[in-house]
């Protein structure tokens, strides 16, 4: 019994979140997908013929991929902790916490919610950037591994800071001084091979350069590293951040006092 | 032999250093619950009374697994609440003392998602009846950020009832609405009721718990201090009450048993020589007294009593 109602109880919480952010699609969609193209037409007009990247790669081109990934990990990590945080301060996570929900519906439904939000914007993002630099998908394959698991990873690093940030704007530093910087030091707008070798050093060390090199990798068919080795520092780290997520959900931290 | 309906076993609670993270003051530690024991059985309407912060809240918090006693044990129909937490709380509907809401959805959506959470699809013939019973009907599709306070509380009391539990449990559902709502919810309980659900209700509204409650609990500083039925509670102590209005002061003797409020004071006695004695007192002190009422004492009164005494054996408990 216990099982069926950790999947009927997953399965409403994830429609609830994706309902969620469906009914304002307007401020969790469409608002990513137009900032994404404004970096685009900013940098790409600027940078365009200063930028060398990838060998035969125009800046432009380079950049797309980079764009659609950063909205993927920024939305994905949007979706679940502003849900939770919102529903914390409101006290509505009470419906939530009287309900035979198991730790793992709680981790299933929101970061399956946060992926979907993740993935729907970076196709959003994908589908109109596409138009002004077309890449070609060399090893499609990656496109797909590194969006899933990228998504993936930003959504329980969301179920993380919300369940740690008891105000709105514990939550703004998390994201202004965590997942932003991790972000755009990533390589989004550049290659980690353009820089010297102490920040080339410093970018092997954040999880982020990876997602986004191995994602990269799947239109360019060539990447900063290996794409195995940014699978299996993506794949460690989800699993890192999961473990990490699901245990506090466990104790209940900062929701069962 | 069958369960109780909730079952508390010496169930203490301390919020400590731990304390920040609820809002509570960190640092000395205060003990919200002291050794809490009492049994609900099925089918019973129980009402749990006690002055602000004496700990009924917590009590109920432990109860739906908002908050972790920090010893004792808790359970429903037999599952213990942290234990064997899913069946606990599938027999379990609460209706939270805080008027919250979720701003995104429709009062159905809102209805159909907790029916989902608990496992309950396609629950809709039960959504409209509840709907109907609380007077919501007309309200179905409307956003709840729409709604007035008292609707609000109505969904409330809704999302507590879709799963159709066993245990109904109400944290003061009453507070701040108008009487017409009162009215419908208490119809509605009741119907509950008699069905066999059992219900534990928080009130600060005495008449109500007088009016519903079979048998009563009283907590005070986090210690029950009364348990028993509620026709028990009401003969076990002072049963006259005389209410009169004067404009001068009262004599200390009778003062220290008095509760005024402005030119209205209230004195319990137990039977007619000690209305004489009082009054007695009354006219020696030269107080003029108008408007004189005697009548039975109510549960407020019995509570006060309860309340203002110093704290022994609870009434009602097995010495």
């Amino acid at each position: 019994m216990r099982f069926r109602i950790t999947l009927a109880g997953a399965r409403t919480l994830f429609y609830k979140e994706v309902l969620r952010f469906w009914k304002v699609s307007f401020q969790t969609v469409a608002a990513p997908v137009l900032t994404a193209v404004l970096y685009l037409l900013i940098f790409g007009h600027v940078l365009e013929d200063h930028v060398q990247v990838f060998g035969g790669v125009g800046y432009t081109s380079f950049l797309i991929p980079g764009l659609v990934m950063m909205s993927v990990l920024q939305n994905a990590f949007a979706n679940s902790s502003s849900s939770l945080i919102q529903s914390k301060i409101t006290g509505n996570l009470v419906f939530l916490l009287v309900t035979p929900l198991s730790h793992w519906s709680w981790f299933v439904a929101y970061v399956a919610a946060s992926m979907l939000r993740g993935l729907v914007v970076g196709l959003g993002v994908f589908l109109v950037t596409v138009w002004f630099a077309p890449p070609s998908l060399h090893e499609p394959w990656w496109v797909f591994v590194f969006a899933v698991l990228g998504a993936g990873m930003l959504g329980a690093l969301g179920l993380i800071a919300g369940l740690w940030a008891e105000k709105f704007d514990q939550m703004a530093a998390f994201q202004n001084f965590i997942i932003m910087p991790m972000t755009f030091l990533s390589g989004v707008f550049y290659s980690v091979h353009s820089l010297p070798p102490f920040w080339q050093g410093v970018s092997h060390l954040n999880p982020f350069f990876y997602m986004i090199d191995g994602f990269r990798r799947g239109f360019f068919g060539q990447s900063d590293a290996s794409p195995w080795l940014s699978l299996g520092v993506v794949g460690v780290s989800f699993l890192g951040v999961s473990a990490l997520a699901l245990r506090l959900l466990q104790t209940g931290y900062k929701l069962r006092h | 032999m069958n369960s109780p309906a909730v079952r508390f076993e010496a169930v203490s609670k301390t919020y400590g250093s731990t304390g920040r993270s609820t809002g509570r003051s960190a640092g000395r530690p205060v003990q919200a619950l002291r050794e809490v024991s009492f049994d609900i059985q099925p089918g019973e309407f129980f009402g749990l009374l006690g002055p602000n912060g004496a700990g009924k809240t917590t009590l109920i918090s432990i109860l739906a697994g908002l908050s972790r006693a920090t010893s004792g044990r808790v359970s429903v129909l037999g599952h213990d609440v942290v234990a064997d937490y899913a069946a606990a709380r599938l027999a379990l509907g609460i209706v939270p003392q805080e008027l919250v809401f979720d701003p995104f959805f429709s009062v159905r959506e809102t209805l159909r998602i907790q029916s989902g959470y608990f496992g309950v699809f396609r629950n809709d013939a039960w959504i409209d009846e509840l709907l109907t019973g609380l007077g919501l009907a007309d309200k179905a599709h409307a956003n709840m950020r729409q709604l007035s306070g008292g609707m609000k509380r109505r969904v409330l009391v809704a999302q507590a009832l879709v799963h159709r539990p066993r245990v109904i449990v109400l944290d003061e559902p009453t507070a701040g609405v108008d009487v017409e709502l009162r009215q419908t919810l208490w119809q509605f309980v009741a119907r509950l009721n008699k069905q066999g659900h059992t219900v534990l209700l928080t009130t600060h509204y005495l008449e109500e718990a007088e009016a519903l409650c079979g048998r009563i609990a009283m907590l005070k500083q986090g210690r029950v201090v009364a348990l028993d039925r509620t026709s028990a509670l009401l003969a076990g102590t002072a049963s006259t009450v005389m209410r009169f209005k004067t404009d001068q002061p009262l004599p200390d003797s009778v003062a220290a048993h008095a509760r005024v409020t402005g030119r209205i004071a209230q004195v319990t006695a137990h039977d007619a020589a000690e209305v004489e004695s009082i009054l007695g007192r009354l006219r020696a002190a030269g107080v003029k007294v108008e408007d004189l009422e005697i009548g039975r004492a109510d549960l407020e009164d019995v509570f006060l009593e309860i309340m203002q005494a110093p704290s022994t054996q609870p009434a009602g408990l097995p010495t």
